[in-house]
């Protein structure tokens, strides 16, 4: 991969980002100028004094609603599409991603866990308690499909999902359960199983943006490795790769991005499995190139749906909803498609 | 830099020393000592199951003996960097496969990953070693292909591009040309065989075929149920004896002026 042309484009895609995030801003009820915008954003960071003509109401709209959750869609859908490039490099399945493993249903699980913890009286600071729990069980679930799909060396398609679809399965009944309990306050939970992106803060920000740069500096550092990961263990091996620590990195690194973009949103689906899928077929599978690119296409896909749902639509539907009605028929038309073409990488 | 690595016993490339392995309470290798010296290609033989493709995995380090000690180049093969032994070990499998659609080229540049700084990319000097393997390989008209749209003999020919991309000092055969037709078989196995006697990359190979191995092999490796039956030049081991007690069947072995090497025909026992 030729380095300029590599920094070009992510310069590009960088600029083409920050635009998206600045005309995402102008959009909703309260329309402001995208000139407006920027002086609000300036003033904020610069802390001086708004310069006269803004409206201080649109000043609060756009620097403590939006841009967290604008920042938020960016980094949750930038997220999610790396744990999925991760997730499909190291099982070596093209269909695989937190939301067909079920390790979204377990970070979701464990989330709830915290909401019905805290009815029953147990008091544990939200803003850590959340993604650790989340943390939790999305890990414990990937160990339990792993498990479960083990019996299988290979850790074909067809037995990873069949197990993550299992485990998925049992723990909407244990969220199910949870909800029961939860009684009154069941909407909380409801919240997560949906995703929404709608009670972002500048608190998720400051525990996503680390997080984001960590999973993605990781991935890239070992994106080499997983491409020679595609050509099987023992020719991986001889060309010195340490695929047992490779594989465990690289599946708790997806897992953790998977986690905390889960504590922050709630299950967003179809965003980690389309979104580096595409990907493939437009650039090639080339992880050097693919890890870069699923951020930025996730999270410009992620920010477009969470405007749409934001600004656009007349009722604010969930986004998780939303990527799933999207997501779900392209889903069907890649899998028919892959059937047609007689590749049996599925 | 590294200190320079001891290599003190350069005469011997392994050695064995009562080597033991099993899957799970099933023994696959049972005190196995072997020496394998430079100069000589061999050739691994025996029948299905007899822990031939186990042997060749314990001396690539992918997998650990259970009981008994592996030395390469007169160093614990497991004290080995990895990255140090894929600098100077390739391995050619059974079946490559690859699961997504890398061009043939971008399989064959990952050949150079031992060689190359993390984050570098090759060099000119690389770009041109990679034009070679591919020119002689015959694969050159498929570089831009993907991989997963190859026949199998075409992937094969990749895997051995790959294999003579990463410069070994040592390269491991693991039955790799049996997906290939006749003529590509030994394209292939000359191909190799002429680097083992131009540049001295040692050759070690798994092998199927017996008149194949007696072709390209100088010193073959009888396996027989986890244990070394006999091992010797081609020329004194490859005998109807040897194939009875390893096969169970009966064999002629002819000098052949054609092929310039001895020959084998079979044929089941008449009695068994």
């Amino acid at each position: 991969m030729n380095n300029r042309s590599a920094t070009t484009t992510l310069l590009q895609l960088t600029a083409v980002l920050v635009c998206a995030v600045a005309l995402a801003a102008t959009l909703g009820f309260l329309k402001v100028s995208i000139p407006d915008v920027l002086s609000i954003l300036f003033a904020r960071l610069t802390q001086q004094p708004l310069p006269a003509g803004i409206d201080p109401v649109a000043a609060t709209v756009v620097a403590d609603i939006r841009m967290p959750r604008i920042l938020a869609a960016v980094l949750v859908g930038g997220m999610l599409g790396v744990s999925g490039a991760i997730f499909q490099a190291i099982l070596l399945n093209p269909l695989a991603d937190s939301y067909t493993l079920g390790i979204s249903t377990g970070a979701a699980f464990g989330a709830s866990l915290v909401i019905v913890l805290q009815i029953f009286g147990l008091v544990l600071p939200p803003v850590v308690s959340v993604p650790i729990f989340a943390f939790g069980g999305a890990i414990g679930t990937l160990a339990l499909v792993l498990y479960l799909a083990s019996g299988d060396r290979r850790l074909s398609s067809t037995s990873l999902i069949l197990a993550g679809v299992i485990v998925a399965a049992i723990l909407s009944a244990a969220i199910g359960f949870l909800k029961f309990l939860a009684d009154e306050q069941v909407g909380i939970i409801i919240f997560w199983l949906m995703g929404s992106l709608s009670g972002a803060s500048w608190q998720n920000i400051q525990l996503l943006t680390p997080t984001a740069l960590l999973g993605v500096l990781v991935a890239l550092f070992y994106s080499r490795d997983l491409n020679i990961m595609a050509t099987g263990d023992r020719a991986a091996t001889s060309l010195g790769v340490h695929t047992v620590r490779l594989r465990t990195t690289l599946l708790t690194t997806g897992t953790l991005l998977t986690a905390l973009a889960v504590s922050v949103s709630g299950i967003i689906g179809f965003v980690g499995l389309i979104v580096p899928h595409m990907l493939r077929h437009m650039v090639g599978p080339d992880n050097r190139r693919l890890i870069p690119l699923s951020f930025f296409t996730g999270g410009l896909l992620l920010l477009f749906a969470d405007t749409l749902t934001r600004a656009v639509l007349p009722v604010e539907v969930p986004i998780g909803v939303l990527t799933a009605l999207l997501g779900g028929p392209f889903f069907c038309i890649l899998f028919k498609k892959r059937q047609k073409d007689g590749t049996t990488a599925f | 830099m590294a200190p320079p690595l001891s290599e003190q016993d350069t005469d011997q490339l392994w050695s064995l020393n009562e080597v033991s392995f099993g899957y799970g309470t099933t023994p696959v290798l049972h005190k196995v000592s072997l020496a394998l010296r430079p100069g000589s290609c061999y050739g691994i033989l025996g029948p299905n199951g007899s822990g031939k493709t186990t042997l060749l995995d314990l001396l690539s380090g992918l997998l650990m003996p259970q009981s008994g000690t592996i030395e390469f180049k007169g160093r614990p093969l497991h004290s080995w960097p990895k990255k140090q032994l894929a600098q100077r070990l390739a391995l050619v499998p059974q079946d490559f496969m690859v699961r997504f659609g890398y061009s043939v080229r971008e399989v064959v540049e990952m050949g150079l990953h031992p060689h190359l700084h993390r984050f570098a990319a090759p060099s000119e000097k690389d770009q041109a070693l990679i034009d070679e393997v591919l020119r002689v390989t015959g694969i050159t008209t498929l570089a831009d292909r993907p991989v997963t749209r190859l026949s199998g003999g075409e992937k094969q020919r990749v895997a051995v591009a790959r294999a003579l991309a990463q410069q070994p000092t040592v390269l491991l055969l693991d039955e790799a040309t049996s997906n290939l037709d006749i003529h590509h078989s030994l394209e292939i196995l000359q191909l190799i065989r002429q680097r083992f006697e131009q540049q001295g990359m040692q050759v070690i190979a798994v092998m199927h075929d017996l008149n194949l191995a007696s072709f390209f092999c100088d010193h073959l490796i009888f396996l027989k149920q986890g244990q070394v039956v006999c091992q010797g030049p081609t020329e004194e081991v490859l005998t109807p004896d040897t194939i009875a007690a390893v096969y169970g069947v009966e064999a002629e072995v002819t000098p052949n002026t054609f092929t310039n090497c001895r020959q084998v025909s079979f044929r089941l026992p008449v009695n068994p």
